[in-house]
């Protein structure tokens, strides 16, 4: 699961108010090579929560993002290659994610979270 | 159509490790699937700027529908609730990213962040409750509801399905209409009981219905003609419409008709007179 699946999963469980961002356990992150396309990450910078992005790559052991990023940053290509790295490449492969209401853990296996709720959670 | 696989088990049961590999290495299957999911993506009708849009594979299974994406250029999140069927995607190393979920329980999604979503033979499997806790209208609620959500304004979401008859068309679009989303059924080849084809067509946050994208037939393989209109309109419902049409309708005949029913079940019903149903004097 890499970094963007990340940031658009929140906790579904019954009654949870604010489930995002979920809470990342890394315990293997892997790397893959994603070619680059600068459209796709100029959409998708609107989209993403930074604050969860930037956290959630801490987690996984990346400490290259600034703390605070607005669209200005979009035209250095340094930053887009850290935002590229940190988006698509870093894959958590091990570990779990955890609810930041309920502590639930989701496991993630294999690189797929296990977001399945419980009878009495939905 | 031969036998449905959603009849037989819950798909997490029927996608064993056996059944997940013959699925994908079918070469039909594989044909049929990708066919499928090239008009699906046709019918989302993403802009062609050039720029990787970010979509949804509901119960993207092996990912063979997820490969077709990629072809065409986008990034794609998969959800299936088989774990067998995603193994096998990973050993076929899909790009995009999957979660094991059940779409029943809702998509824990955040708010408008995909530019589109399809789902291909993924969403009659919602019309069976598989465990005693199950509700197909709930669990079609809280995914239509959730995936609303998720998608961004005027984003589309394309459902290949095979409805048994009108009362499943009906079960499946109505949950979609009542969660906000515009729409209707567009049928290929409808003329062809081997090639006929559905999907339920989506449209998320418009105020005007778009018209819905016609049907393909035999003659006319890529765009539809005036004569070859295939498809349903559906409305959205207007319950308190139709209650006040049928007030109107309430006279003599209808209150005989009850209280026949009312007989029938055993319940205490005065006999019918010449003064039943009749209308009151304005005073007493």
């Amino acid at each position: 699961m890499g970094l963007l699946t990340h940031n658009m999963l929140s906790s579904n469980i019954r009654g949870v108010v604010n489930g995002f961002p979920l809470r990342i356990e890394a315990v293997k992150v892997v790397e893959k090579n994603v070619e680059m396309n600068t459209d796709f990450l100029k959409n998708m910078f609107e989209k993403i929560d930074w604050k969860a992005f930037v956290e959630a790559s801490i987690s996984m052991g990346y400490t290259e993002l600034p703390k605070e990023a607005d669209s200005s940053l979009l035209d250095s290509d340094d930053f887009l290659n850290r935002f590229h790295h940190a988006l698509l490449e870093l894959h958590l492969e091990e570990g779990a994610l955890v609810c930041p209401e309920t502590r639930r853990r989701f496991p993630v296996s294999k690189g797929i979270p296990h977001m399945l709720l419980h009878e009495d959670e939905v | 159509m031969g036998s449905r696989p959603e009849a037989v088990a819950p798909p997490e049961i029927f996608y064993d490790d056996d059944t997940a590999r013959k699925y994908t290495s079918n070469s039909r299957n594989i044909q049929i699937q990708t066919s499928m999911t090239e008009r699906a993506l046709e019918l989302l009708n993403l802009p062609k700027d050039g720029v990787p849009k970010l979509l949804l594979d509901i119960g993207c299974g092996s990912g063979l529908s997820g490969e077709v994406i990629t072809e065409s250029g986008h990034h794609w999140v998969g959800l299936d609730i088989a774990p067998s069927m995603l193994d096998i995607a990973l050993d076929r190393e899909v790009e995009g990213d999957l979660l094991l979920g059940d779409m029943g329980q809702g998509l824990g999604l955040r708010f408008g962040m995909f530019d589109g979503a399809i789902g291909i033979s993924t969403i009659q499997w919602l019309c069976n409750a598989d465990k005693s806790f199950h509700n197909p209208h709930l669990r079609l609620k809280a995914f239509f509801t959730s995936l609303y959500k998720c998608l961004t304004n005027g984003a589309r979401a394309v459902f290949q399905v095979y409805p048994e008859n009108d009362d499943q068309r009906e079960l499946l679009s109505s949950p979609a209409m009542k969660a906000g989303f515009s729409g209707g059924i567009v049928v290929d080849y409808k003329d062809s009981p081997k090639k006929r084809k559905e999907y339920l067509f989506l449209v998320c946050g418009q105020e005007v219905p778009l018209p819905l994208p016609e049907g393909r037939t035999e003659d006319n393989d890529d765009s539809g003609s005036e004569t070859n209109k295939t498809v349903h309109v559906l409305d959205r419902r207007r319950p308190w419409k139709i209650q006040k049409n049928n007030k109107s309708e309430k006279g003599r005949e209808w209150i005989k008709r009850k209280k026949e029913q009312m007989r029938r079940r055993g319940d205490d019903v005065p006999p019918d007179t010449k003064y039943t149903g009749r209308k009151r004097k304005n005073h007493f």
